[in-house]
């Protein structure tokens, strides 16, 4: 019983660590998404951890529940940067104002353009198909 | 004999309590934000509040699960554990929680969501967790044909260090740098990891029936067995369904699906034969500890149920970003993981004749936490709902109207939350009192 375990236990692990590298390995197979500065959206996306704006706002649903998600914010087009500035900038509610430097201003926008070239985080975009799984319509 | 000097078990269940105080104490203050949205807005702020108390329920989960698996090594060998790795893996620890605490009061983030420290501080946490698996195998390698539960605690203990690993890639531009796959492993690591505790804290609840009924039948069965590596399965590939939303490969989403379907389904199973055939002296002799593993069942099967239907990709779609995704983890959190770690406090940290006054004190406790644990679950749920129906309505209310329109239940949350506390507080304040007792 002894050896049959240990040998399900390394064929799933072996099975995880090619599953695992296949993820790690998605960029490689990526078509190049136009419309930002990839470096500086990497750089942006660390500012977006450094001000800890996960605790409150989501990204495709994932994230903090008491703002709302930012997924496609900078192209709505009742909101977009000049809104988001001036909400950084002045606070509202249970979100304070954050003094943050322009330069770093910069790079969260293009980290949010980033995620918003990604795809659409709108559930109501969704269809459902035969076997109950979602896609993008 | 000194208990606590000498005993790591002993030391992490103590230092694991002294942690659910602090997260219980910054969960009220979060949850009062909801509430009153200038609460220590200027001092600490959301961005501060929600990871001090969700990192120190984290913390208390893992801190809690290295003591149950401690307590019971040093109950299977019969000898105290206390030697220099342990010391090192406790003081690595201590000077991981002082900088995450510092972190956080001082407001230098810069990690990822329940992560949220800066990320040198995860350093200690990797090198304590070495430590506990060297220890861990140099203890369980003279044990012949293992019971379930020590696979389960080899699995924990190793899968978290790969994963836990793994959550930081993001610090290589690499993976950074490709927004989707990023997010991707990040909900990966999130999901595993959540997995590797569970596997340690499940394989705890098998020894603690074992240990009740005094024999090795729940331990060495077959059907033990299938639900540890059922478990596995679920650990390696369930994850997908934290991201259906997200733009990535399909075969990630469908994976998730189907894995995620066979969830939990014998675990359930386990309990109900083993409830049957504990026998009333048993049940009498280890009273807290039994009662602790039943309500954990019970949790089971209503967070099992939830989250067989969140799995459900078209039903997912309605949870997805909404309460009932809070509802569900801190429903296993507290209502599972926390009644195993509970039930295993009681266990090795209890006296054996506890006075009546004591016994009618937890057991009062331990039925307010179930109410408070139940109105937490259910307002989470109800607000989660009305969000759900918000998310995919047409055309939508603000944002901020949403939010305002849940204030009923978030008050309802709040009220849960003080509950819950008020009862951990009494119960955790016993078993510290018992143990600084044992060592005056």
């Amino acid at each position: 019983m002894k050896i049959g375990i240990t040998s399900v236990f390394i064929f799933l692990s072996a099975l995880f660590l090619a599953y695992s590298f296949s993820i790690y390995l998605q960029p490689l197979s990526e078509k190049k998404v136009l419309g930002f500065n990839q470096q500086k959206a990497a750089d942006g996306r660390l500012i977006w951890q450094k001000y800890n704006c996960q605790s409150c706002h989501q990204l495709f649903g994932l994230g903090g529940y008491l703002g709302p998600d930012l997924t496609n914010t900078i192209s709505n087009p009742n909101k977009g940067e000049n809104f988001m500035r001036a909400m950084i900038q002045s606070g509202i509610k249970q979100m304070p104002a954050f003094h943050i430097p322009e330069n770093e201003l910069t790079d969260l926008f293009e980290f949010l353009k980033s995620t918003n070239a990604s795809g659409v985080a709108d559930p109501r975009k969704f269809n459902t198909n035969a076997f109950g799984m979602i896609h993008h319509q | 004999m000194n208990k606590l000097k000498n005993n790591s078990g002993q030391q992490f269940l103590f230092l694991a309590l002294c942690i659910l105080f602090v997260a219980l104490l910054f969960g009220v203050f979060t949850a009062v934000v909801y509430l009153i949205p200038d609460f220590l807005k200027e001092s600490f702020g959301f961005a501060a509040l929600r990871p001090l108390h969700v990192s120190s329920a984290l913390f208390w989960i893992i801190l809690g699960a290295s003591g149950c698996v401690y307590s019971a090594l040093q109950a299977i060998t019969g000898k105290l554990i206390f030697n220099i790795k342990s010391k090192a893996q406790i003081a690595f620890w201590l000077f991981a929680l002082l900088s995450i605490y510092y972190s956080y009061f001082t407001k230098q983030f810069g990690g990822r969501e329940y992560w949220e420290f800066n990320p040198i501080w995860s350093l200690p946490i990797v090198i304590a967790w070495v430590l506990f698996l060297i220890n861990f195998i140099s203890i369980v390698r003279k044990i012949k044909n293992w019971p379930v539960y020590m696979w389960m605690w080899l699995t924990g203990i190793v899968f978290f260090l790969f994963i836990f690993l793994e959550n930081y890639l993001w610090v290589f531009p690499y993976f950074r740098s490709h927004f989707i796959t990023d997010m991707t492993i990040q909900w990966k690591a999130n999901g595993s990891l959540v997995g590797a505790w569970n596997q340690i804290l499940y394989g705890t609840a098998f020894y603690l029936m074992d240990k009740i009924e005094n024999k090795q039948d729940v331990g060495k069965s077959k059907l033990a067995f299938a639900t540890f590596f059922l478990g596995l399965v679920n650990l390696m590939f369930n994850w997908g369904h934290h991201v259906y939303t997200l733009p990535t490969v399909n075969y990630v989403r469908y994976v998730g699906y189907a894995v995620s379907m066979t969830e939990w389904i014998f675990f359930l199973k386990i309990f109900y034969n083993w409830k049957k055939s504990v026998s009333a002296v048993q049940k009498n002799y280890h009273h807290f500890p039994y009662r602790f593993l039943m309500m954990a069942d019970v949790w089971v099967l209503i967070n099992l149920s939830q989250a067989l239907l969140m799995s459900i990709p078209a039903i997912n779609i309605y949870t997805h970003g909404t309460h009932i995704t809070v509802a569900h983890a801190m429903g296993t959190t507290i209502g599972i993981n926390s009644m195993i770690i509970l039930a295993c406090c009681f266990e090795f940290m209890a006296p054996k004749n506890i006075s009546l006054f004591s016994a009618k004190f937890l057991n009062l406790q331990f039925w307010v936490l179930q109410i408070g644990i139940f109105i937490l679950w259910a307002s989470l749920n109800l607000a989660g709902i009305k969000k759900g129906i918000w998310q995919m309505s047409n055309p939508q209310s603000t944002y901020a109207e949403m939010m305002a329109s849940l204030k009923p239940y978030f008050i309802a949350f709040g009220l849960g939350g003080t509950i819950i506390t008020i009862a951990l507080f009494g119960i955790a304040f016993k078993l510290i009192q018992w143990t600084l007792k044992n060592n005056t």
